[in-house]
């Protein structure tokens, strides 16, 4: 089926006039919403970050620096802290939030009734409002001993423990609660991947007297390899862009042992001296947004072939 | 720069590509399309089927031990999903003197429903609430007026700069919010008409709606209406208003709520944007203002506080369960 066309304009090489007009002027109202909303508060702003990364700017007047805000960027003692602040962050939700959602999706997978209880409990979690949710754990990370967590942690003989009050302790306290949730949303996409696995895998396996175990290994986990991957590049993308939980947890302390990237961006733009380091700023979430380009252009790829395969 | 508070794992904030898009025309399917539509097709009915075979089950040993691993995943489960939960409830109405000593035991000294009160009246929760709701409704409105507008030019007008509109929305998805925080903090302050938006609910509304995803999720989905119906509109004397007003929005009504329930939960959760640009506290939503209440207030009061904003997300997640975890599956393969 051909798309028919609609009172297009034959095909003319024209003026951008023309160019515009095809489609008729009711395309063009049409389409102003798009131009408006988009073109005022994102192509701008886009614009506008890649001038002012060179930029020396504050509220009122700028003026042109070359490419000191990326050099003062650059030298800045706190960058290599909050990289690798936020790359343990990564590293943790790695170690905490990727096998536990596998598992459990598999397991899940396998349940006969109520099932939708199931993926319901795992759920909710994320459906609690973030900030919420952090204010909730910054009371359970009580550190007293009649904190909640520690209270039920002696009830095993163990603690009490600082918990957000330790430099040790902070990165993975937090890393916890972004576990708590966001884990319900990957368990949701291994259950709809675990669906799509073709029965005729199954039943051949069987026919080879292939047991539960040797089925998961040998037909479940490789067809969840693709998910997988797609998984890990959003959980990478997402926590290189932490931001929420150091800010309202721990205000990025002790002792910056909880800075990551985006808080020290915030902190740059609109720390204690509203303004004064705006390009800098820019500059390191230029820097940050050329690491997820990649990620994303690797997730991309991998998206369209297996989407085509 | 509708999320501009990432979470790890969905990560659904832009800087990742939202689809993986081919032309506007071909007519692919996603993964988790085909995902979903096998699901569907499939049903629950006796074809549908995991690595453990009814032969398997009949097997006392396996169905015992797998039973069991079930019955061990539900009670982890409850405490995962239920836990913290039921505990915020339960603070809720405790004396705050008991939540701070003894925080896990239940109502040593009675309950304490004037902390709801408190919350609602003193607090003055019913406020904030009410600017959360305003701020959900005017995103929804900007999202949903800019994504079926825009989808429409793409995807039935189709004019001849129709390719270059495309290519301009899709390319957002690769920048991340963050390299917009301080241009977009700039543009809010100095609007190109004038004046000032911040403190605004427009500083929050309007960069809502410049959200690629939902414009290509509608294209994608008005790519795949059946075009004879727009070409006998079209023989009765329809114009491009009418097409749009009477023939595909009426049409399109799963994809708009999908993209509403996006909208409204998306701007619920939102936190560093409003935080930014809604300074003056008569306008925040709950996510802004409870941070700056939590340490100030009575504990016992904060946790009501915090229970009747969880309350309104919970309900509509029961309401619209299907729809929210539709849309998870569909945030793995298909959305950043």
């Amino acid at each position: 089926m051909t798309p028919p066309d609609f009172g297009r304009p034959r095909r003319t090489r024209g003026t951008p006039a023309s160019w515009l007009r095809s489609g008729g002027p009711s395309a063009l109202v049409f389409a102003l919403p798009v131009l408006l909303i988009f073109g005022v508060f994102s192509w701008l702003p886009i614009g506008r970050a890649l001038i002012m990364s060179f930029q020396e700017t504050n509220l009122i007047v700028s003026s042109w620096v070359g490419l000191e805000n990326f050099q003062a960027v650059l030298a800045d003692p706190k960058l290599p802290l909050a990289v690798k602040n936020t790359a343990w962050f990564a590293l943790l939700a790695l170690v905490f939030g990727y096998p536990i959602p596998l598992v459990a999706a598999v397991l899940m997978s396998s349940v006969r009734r109520a099932k939708g209880l199931y993926s319901a409990l795992a759920y909710l979690p994320v459906v609690v409002p973030p900030v919420i949710a952090v204010l909730l754990w910054r009371f359970f990370y009580d550190a007293r001993p009649e904190g909640v967590f520690n209270e039920i942690l002696s009830t095993v003989g163990l603690g009490p423990y600082p918990w957000l009050q330790s430099q040790t302790w902070a990165m993975p306290s937090l890393v916890l609660e972004a576990t708590w949730a966001a884990a319900g949303g990957t368990v949701i996409i291994y259950l709809a991947a675990l669906a799509s696995v073709p029965a005729e895998l199954y039943d051949a396996a069987e026919v080879d007297g292939a047991s539960v175990w040797r089925k998961i290994v040998h037909v479940t986990l490789p067809h969840l390899r693709g998910v997988l991957f797609v998984t890990l590049i959003l959980q990478v993308i997402g926590t290189a862009q932490v931001f929420l939980e150091p800010f309202l947890f721990t205000g990025g302390g002790p002792a910056d042992s909880t800075l990551t990237i985006l808080l020290l961006i915030y902190r740059k733009a609109f720390g204690q001296n509203l303004g004064a380091e705006f390009g800098e700023a820019t500059a390191l979430s230029l820097l940050l947004a050329v690491f997820l380009a990649l990620m994303s252009l690797l997730y991309f790829r991998l998206t369209r072939s297996w989407s085509t395969t | 720069m509708t999320t501009t508070t990432p979470t790890p794992v969905t990560g659904a904030s832009a800087g990742a590509p939202v689809l993986p898009s081919d032309g506007p025309r071909r007519a692919t399917t996603t993964r988790s399309q085909r995902i979903l539509r096998a699901r569907t097709e499939r049903g629950s009915t006796d074809e549908e089927r995991g690595y453990v075979s009814t032969g398997d089950w009949r097997r006392p040993h396996l169905r015992r031990s797998l039973s069991t691993a079930h019955l061990v995943l539900l009670v982890l489960l409850v405490v995962w999903g239920i836990g913290p939960l039921l505990l915020l409830a339960k603070f809720a109405v405790t004396p705050t003197q008991d939540i701070l000593r003894t925080p896990l035991s239940v109502f040593p000294h009675g309950m304490a429903w004037e902390n709801l009160d408190a919350a609602w009246n003193e607090i003055g929760i019913s406020r904030y609430f009410l600017n959360t709701v305003w701020v959900a409704v005017g995103s929804w409105a900007s999202q949903v007026l800019v994504a079926t507008t825009g989808g429409f030019v793409l995807s039935v007008l189709r004019p001849r700069y129709a390719p270059v509109l495309h290519w301009a929305v899709l390319a957002t998805l690769f920048v991340p919010a963050i390299v917009l925080l301080v241009p977009l903090y700039l543009t809010i302050l100095h609007p190109p008409v004038g004046g000032s938006l911040l403190n605004t609910f427009w500083a929050v509304w309007l960069p809502a709606g410049a959200s690629a995803f939902n414009v290509v999720l509608v294209q994608r989905f008005f790519d795949s209406l059946p075009r004879e119906v727009f070409e006998a509109a079209r023989v009765d004397g329809a114009n491009d208003f009418h097409l749009f007003w009477w023939i595909v929005l009426p049409m399109s009504k799963p994809i708009l709520g999908v993209v509403s329930v996006f909208a409204v939960v998306a701007s619920w959760k939102d936190f560093l944007w409003p935080f930014l640009v809604l300074r003056d506290p008569d306008l925040q939503p709950l996510s802004v203002r409870l941070p700056t209440l939590f340490g100030t207030t009575d504990l016992g009061a904060m946790m009501a506080a915090l229970a009747i904003s969880t309350l309104i997300p919970i309900l509509m997640f029961l309401i619209f369960q299907r729809m929210f975890l539709r849309g998870a599956g569909l945030g793995g393969a298909v959305k950043g």
